[in-house]
């Protein structure tokens, strides 16, 4: 039981993104996707729910091929917390997490009582249920990650994927956005998190994956891998790490 | 988890019922009265007597006959007409997440009546396209005016909004220039394609009627089945795919069945512009962008405008007629320049 990435390679053309990418998130796991600005850390979920088309390399959900699944069946496994973007102004909070359940309703039918259950659920865990009948067009940006993380939580997936779910967000939402994350991971649920703020990713995930030119650099626990020397080499950046006493990961600070 | 039978079949119930419900009374209201009005007028009891009559095979009388021969079916036809109409336009603006899309500014009206116009000029000599017909091969050359719109407005991934709507004017201007060298070259057929390309109902009959409602109720049935894959659309083509939508195949499907429903209108009634345009924007505007109460919704309205702009066209300097494209036009051309403004004035 997990997603299984093996050797995944892209190219945007000629100019390869990707290359030979493996690695795997179980139930229950937060991981951590980081790296530099066209790290090409976004391909990788926009090929693991076939956006794009996968050309060489293999994704598996739970041992099941995600090319011979449908659409909806993949839905139904896979969710994605997309990065902060635009969403459909004119309808309302409520129908845009109702969206979220489609791989269960199907195209033809409507939400039974029960899916109308599930989506009040998943709006007051991630506290949106207030904002119900507000249009999406007046919700600030911390308001509308949530809203995109309930519209995940009702596809009732086995695995998250986050692209950046933290960007633009002040210091609480993006608390908050993690918190949320990790709460579903305890129930059962596997994240996979694209992000930048390498301090977050070290608080929140349980393994990180480090991507540097399409090739992933590094994996394991974020103590291990983010050391002074991998962050200089994959950024290029000076910084001094501490290690908070009775904890697990390093605070890593720029040196300027 | 199975899901119970009931859920299935029940689209129906994520629809808005009161605006629908008002909306097709008010229709059939206006078609009735509708029917009255002309040269001779005949009150709106009369109207449904005849209709009455005629529904049972004993037609009696002179107004029996005009509401039955002449008035009823122009009153049906421009209802039909304006619904398929402002479905397509509500498909388009739909897919194309573009609120000016319609039959008219993507230049699929224009490129569809060239098909017609290749069928009244050309079928005595080529027994091929009176066999196909017009309503095939307006639907035929809509098609291929739409998707080559579509490849010369793409910029990478996306469409943008105004490049759309160029190249379906720029490619509609040719195609309509076709059309009246098509005229020169035939001259015989010229007075019979000119007739036909400035669209009026006049000539409406039942055998007419029956020969594009079948197009125009597949359309219509299937755009409306669609308006749960519409919305979700409405994410963006990302978000719709993760959310389980087939994308690229659901959007040629739906393509067309826009396009069928544009063709069929243009084979009976020419080029009525702006329609699509105008329509599916004063709905959205009323009950929200939930396309499973705006699709509907549009196809009635627009079959409630159409009536009332074929009315004006036919009363207004009584006994000539005005092209009931004029008439569109002079309320949908400002509403379209305004639809612009406010459009730049939100994305720029």
């Amino acid at each position: 039981m997990s997603v299984q990435v093996e050797g995944l390679s892209f190219n945007f053309g000629k100019k390869p993104v990707l290359k030979e990418l493996s690695f795997q998130v179980a139930p229950g796991e937060v991981v951590g996707l980081v790296g530099p600005n066209g790290a090409g850390k976004s391909t990788v979920i926009k090929l693991m729910t076939r956006v794009l088309k996968l050309r060489s390399g293999q994704v598996k959900v739970d041992g099941t091929d995600i090319q011979d699944l449908s659409r909806l069946q993949l839905a139904k496994r896979l969710a994605v917390v997309p990065q902060l973007s635009a969403l459909p102004e004119a309808f309302s909070v409520h129908e845009i997490v109702l969206m979220g359940r489609t791989p269960h309703v199907g195209f033809f039918a409507t939400e039974t009582p029960e899916d109308l259950q599930i989506v009040e659920r998943a709006m007051r865990r991630t506290e949106v249920w207030a904002l119900r009948n507000r249009m999406a067009a007046e919700l600030s940006g911390g308001e509308r990650q949530r809203v995109l993380l309930a519209r995940a939580l009702v596809q009732e997936p086995r695995y998250l994927l986050l692209d950046e779910p933290t960007n633009h967000l002040d210091l609480r939402f993006q608390v908050e956005v993690l918190r949320f994350t990790k709460r579903a991971a305890q129930d059962g649920l596997g994240a996979l998190i694209v992000m930048h703020d390498l301090n977050l990713a070290a608080r929140v995930c349980d393994r990180v994956l480090v991507m540097h030119k399409g090739v992933l650099v590094a994996q394991g626990a974020p103590a291990e891998v983010l050391t002074q020397e991998l962050i200089q080499d994959v950024y290029g950046a000076q910084t001094h790490l501490f290690t908070e006493p009775g904890q697990a990961f390093p605070v890593i600070m720029p040196t300027l | 988890m199975q899901r119970s039978l009931t859920a299935y079949g029940s689209l129906l119930k994520g629809v808005r019922w009161t605006p629908l419900l008002i909306t097709s009374v008010l229709l059939a209201v206006i078609m009735v009265v509708a029917t009255g009005i002309g040269s001779v007028s005949i009150a709106p009891a009369e109207v449904l007597s005849a209709v009455w009559h005629g529904l049972t095979g004993s037609l009696d009388g002179t107004y029996d006959m005009i509401v039955w021969k002449i008035r009823l079916p122009r009153v049906m036809m421009a209802a039909l007409v304006g619904a398929s109409l402002a479905l397509a336009g509500t498909a388009y603006q739909g897919i194309f997440r573009n609120p000016l899309a319609d039959p008219y500014l993507l230049g699929v009206a224009s490129g569809a009546s060239l098909g017609a116009a290749v069928v009244i000029a050309f079928s005595v000599s080529v027994p091929l396209l009176a066999w196909l017909g017009i309503p095939v091969m307006t639907f035929i050359f809509g098609l291929i005016t739409v998707f080559l719109v579509t490849m010369l407005a793409r910029r990478g991934n996306n469409i943008p909004m105004v490049s759309l709507i160029l190249s379906g004017a720029v490619l509609g201007s040719c195609f309509t220039a076709a059309t009246s060298f098509i005229m020169l070259i035939a001259r015989e057929q010229a007075a019979s394609v000119l007739a036909w390309l400035l669209g009026s109902f006049a000539l409406s009959s039942w055998s007419k009627l029956a020969s594009v409602l079948p197009f125009m109720l597949v359309a219509a049935l299937a755009i409306m089945l669609s308006s749960r894959a519409l919305n979700l659309l409405q994410l963006g083509d990302e978000q719709a795919a993760q959310l389980g939508l087939p994308v690229e195949r659901f959007k040629v499907v739906l393509i067309s069945l826009a396009t069928l429903a544009t063709a069929a209108a243009v084979s009976v009634s020419g080029i009525i512009g702006f329609v699509g345009l105008m329509v599916p924007h004063a709905v959205r505007l009323s009950v929200g962008p939930d396309h499973r109460t705006l699709v509907p919704l549009s196809g009635l309205l627009g079959a409630l405008f159409m009536v009332l702009a074929d009315l004006l066209a036919r009363t207004i300097i009584s006994p000539a007629e005005i092209p009931i494209g004029v008439i569109t036009a002079l309320v949908g051309g400002p509403f379209f320049l305004y639809l612009l403004k406010r459009e730049q004035r939100g994305t720029l």
